[in-house]
């Protein structure tokens, strides 16, 4: 039988997913669409990290090649992702397919197009039970109703005997964090999991998410291109610009002491309810790059304000491996903090 | 969306202007209807329910409200892609309510829409310069030879690229497909642009992009714009006034920096407290007014106060069975409201509140041990 609950929270500091230098690289006609290029990062367990950029910086890819959605067949991968000690990426396949939707979950951005229109909510809850658990058809749909009640969606019961459309937008999204988490999973990805919501239920859709987290004791990543969205949530956050990460740390360091001008752009991009004054927007300017022809050097430096010389032909490493707060930006570090705290004080 | 400087639309200047729009009592209703061959009428979605508004010469209005409150609907209504079921419509003075499709032409050229996805908006088969001439060919106000370099002016002036314009929609990103959808707009030199959630669909690095465009054309054509968005930020950026909506009904209208400020209307209130800050500190700090439950059907909406099932202050059983109407509480601030905040303190000390630690936990039983 299958509790809801972990029997005890484990070691707080175990590192539940440890990406070393992950590729991921799509051969199109057209050239090599390097989609991610060479990250690392960790995720440990009771952590919510954020990783943030724009369309097309590689952040989707990124995890949906960790849930193993990226086929070997249409990308060249290459790296480790390391899930609570085991490669996944030189696991057979039927052993990854076991962990996808068991051991890891992911929520999507749309949850009217990852509903399937013409099943009842609680059967596709309880279908994910079925597949990786030995229990009958009424304990999971039991499982599954419990489940839909504890994402906060009322009269569970009857709500699982519904279809996708009878669902508004924050129900839908509610349902299928039910359908991620209904198994116990260590790491939850959300990928843009407010992006087509109302404020008001992005607000409850990013509450809920922080207590399940507390509840299962899971690690979570939250993938968005909106820094204000994710500010009160994370532990840590990771921008990723062209394929590459180009700032990590803790959610207090990215807001307050960022050292990447990639990360300014993004901050001071932001229209402000909290703003004092009506400034005119500061956008970043230019468009992402091709990942087809990602520019030499720093893949920021088109678009970077503050480009020097050695932009252009080197490419910044980002600190030393795992460190907790790094950037990868050949600016000097006192005239990076002497930028930002005149960015801070702009904005009052 | 002109800052506080430079705002064409100071109370002097106002009461100078005649509304370059005017809508009354406007209405629209989709019947629902059930049976194929004999289709019985078996009820109504009320998506807009008594709207009057007026849109001043060279202001932006904010339009706000949830999925669903009607917004988008009253765009479709004021531009005549639907017909109002109800109420009239007008543009300087004309009424236009009833007017038919070749009559409603040289009216067009007075009034564009920019949509919101710019990858359904734009037609895939079509090149950017047919798109953005497709104006100019229908309205016949500049000869065949003439639109090229037209189109191509157009382009410059959005910031695109005019040796783009024989590309297709697919070649462009999200935000430069939204310059295509400006330009369109832009061709006719219209007084009002009706722009619906023109950039919701964008990373908020090209937003940023986009909104400031939209703010430079409004100066050089002294652009009139009815700005729909369900983002509260955006819209505080972009408007002098705005308008909130609920349910088909306006809860709210005032200048922007009294809406913000202080909100009349408890729905207004609650809004507010849920848009994310990019501050973790202050974003923490911060109270937030958790609203229970969905946005009731507009199929039956709730008697009296639309907004009663889920508001935190609501006193029966005058706002269950009284239906609020538009008051002005201050100059120009306008609420419907029985009992209208006066300050968000009210809001917070009688709504479920919470700070960050155990938010959303009444809405759950607790975990089983």
């Amino acid at each position: 039988m299958i509790s809801l609950t972990r029997p005890e929270p484990t070691d707080r500091n175990e590192v539940i997913l440890d990406v070393r230098n992950l590729r991921v690289h799509f051969p199109t006609p057209d050239g090599l669409v390097k989609a991610v290029d060479g990250i690392s990062f960790q995720i440990r367990r009771g952590e919510t990290i954020g990783v943030v950029g724009e369309s097309g910086s590689g952040k989707s890819v990124s995890f949906l090649t960790v849930m193993g959605l990226v086929s070997s067949r249409e990308a060249h991968i290459e790296g480790e992702i390391i899930f609570k000690g085991r490669d996944l990426l030189k696991l057979p396949q039927e052993e990854t397919r076991h962990l996808r939707g068991k051991e890891m979950g992911m929520v999507f951005q749309d949850p009217m197009t990852s509903l399937h229109p013409m099943y009842r909510i609680g059967t596709q809850i309880a279908e994910a039970v079925l597949t990786h658990e030995h229990t009958s058809k009424k304990a999971a749909m039991k499982l599954a109703v419990e489940m839909l009640g504890r994402v906060g969606i009322s009269k569970p019961e009857e709500s699982a005997r519904r279809y996708p459309h009878e669902f508004s937008g924050g129900m839908r999204q509610r349902a299928m964090i039910a359908m991620a988490l209904i198994l116990n999973p260590d790491l939850l990805i959300a990928d843009e999991p407010t992006t087509a919501l109302d404020v008001t239920v992005q607000a409850q859709i990013l509450d809920l998410l922080d207590r399940l987290k507390a509840d299962f004791n899971a690690a979570v990543a939250v993938i968005t291109h909106d820094l204000g969205v994710v500010a009160e949530h994370c532990d840590r956050i990771q921008v990723m610009y062209a394929g590459r990460i180009v700032e990590t740390g803790h959610s207090q360091v990215i807001y307050y002491r960022s050292r990447h001008p990639y990360t300014w752009g993004l901050l001071q991009s932001i229209p402000r309810l909290d703003a004092e004054e009506m400034h005119r927007l500061r956008p970043i300017e230019g468009l992402p790059p091709s990942l087809i022809f990602v520019p030499p050097g720093c893949a920021f430096h088109p678009r970077c304000p503050y480009v020097m010389d050695v932009c252009r032909t080197e490419v910044p490493e980002l600190g030393p491996a795992h460190a907790f707060n790094a950037s990868a930006c050949h600016l000097p570090a006192e005239e990076k903090d002497r930028i930002f705290s005149q960015i801070l004080a702009e904005r009052g | 969306m002109s800052t506080a400087v430079t705002s064409p639309t100071t109370p002097d200047a106002r009461a100078d202007h005649a509304p370059l729009l005017r809508i009354r009592g406007v209405r629209k209703y989709f019947p629902i209807t059930r049976g194929i061959v004999i289709q019985r009428k078996i009820g109504d979605v009320h998506a807009v329910d008594g709207v009057d508004l007026d849109v001043l010469p060279g202001e932006t209005v904010g339009l706000v409200g949830e999925t669903g409150c009607g917004k988008s609907t009253l765009a479709k209504v004021i531009t005549k892609l639907h017909n109002p079921t109800a109420g009239t419509l007008e543009f300087e003075g004309r009424d236009y309510t009833h007017y038919s499709r070749t009559r409603m032409r040289p009216l067009r050229r007075q009034m564009q829409m920019i949509f919101q996805d710019p990858y359904a908006s734009l037609n895939p088969r079509k090149s950017v310069g047919a798109i953005i001439g497709d104006p100019f060919r229908i309205h016949k106000i500049v000869s065949k030879k003439q639109i090229k370099p037209e189109v191509q002016q157009l382009m410059e002036l959005v910031g695109l690229n005019p040796e783009h314009y024989n590309r297709y929609a697919h070649e462009f990103s999200g935000g430069q497909r939204q310059r295509i959808g400006v330009a369109r707009a832009l061709a006719l030199k219209p007084r009002l642009i009706v722009c619906d959630e023109p950039v919701s669909a964008l990373d908020v690095s090209i937003q940023a992009q986009i909104l400031n465009l939209l703010e430079d054309l409004q100066t050089e054509f002294q652009l009139t714009y009815l700005f729909i968005a369900h983002d509260l930020s955006v819209v505080r950026h972009v408007s002098d006034r705005v308008v909130v909506m609920y349910l088909g009904k306006i809860a709210e209208i005032a200048p922007r920096a009294d809406l913000y400020r202080d909100p009349k209307h408890p729905y207004t209130g609650t809004l507010l407290s849920a848009v994310p800050i990019p501050d973790p500190e202050r974003g923490r700090a911060r109270q937030r007014v958790i609203l229970q439950g969905d946005v009731p059907s507009p199929i039956n909406p709730p008697s009296g106060c639309p907004f009663h099932p889920r508001c935190p202050l609501a006193q029966f059983p005058t706002c269950r069975e009284e239906a609020p109407k538009l008051r002005e509480l201050a100059p120009e601030h306008f609420a419907a409201c029985h009992f209208p905040l006066s300050g968000l303190g009210d809001l917070l000390t009688n709504a479920l509140t919470e700070p960050t630690a155990g938010r959303d936990s009444q809405l759950m039983p607790p975990p089983t041990a």
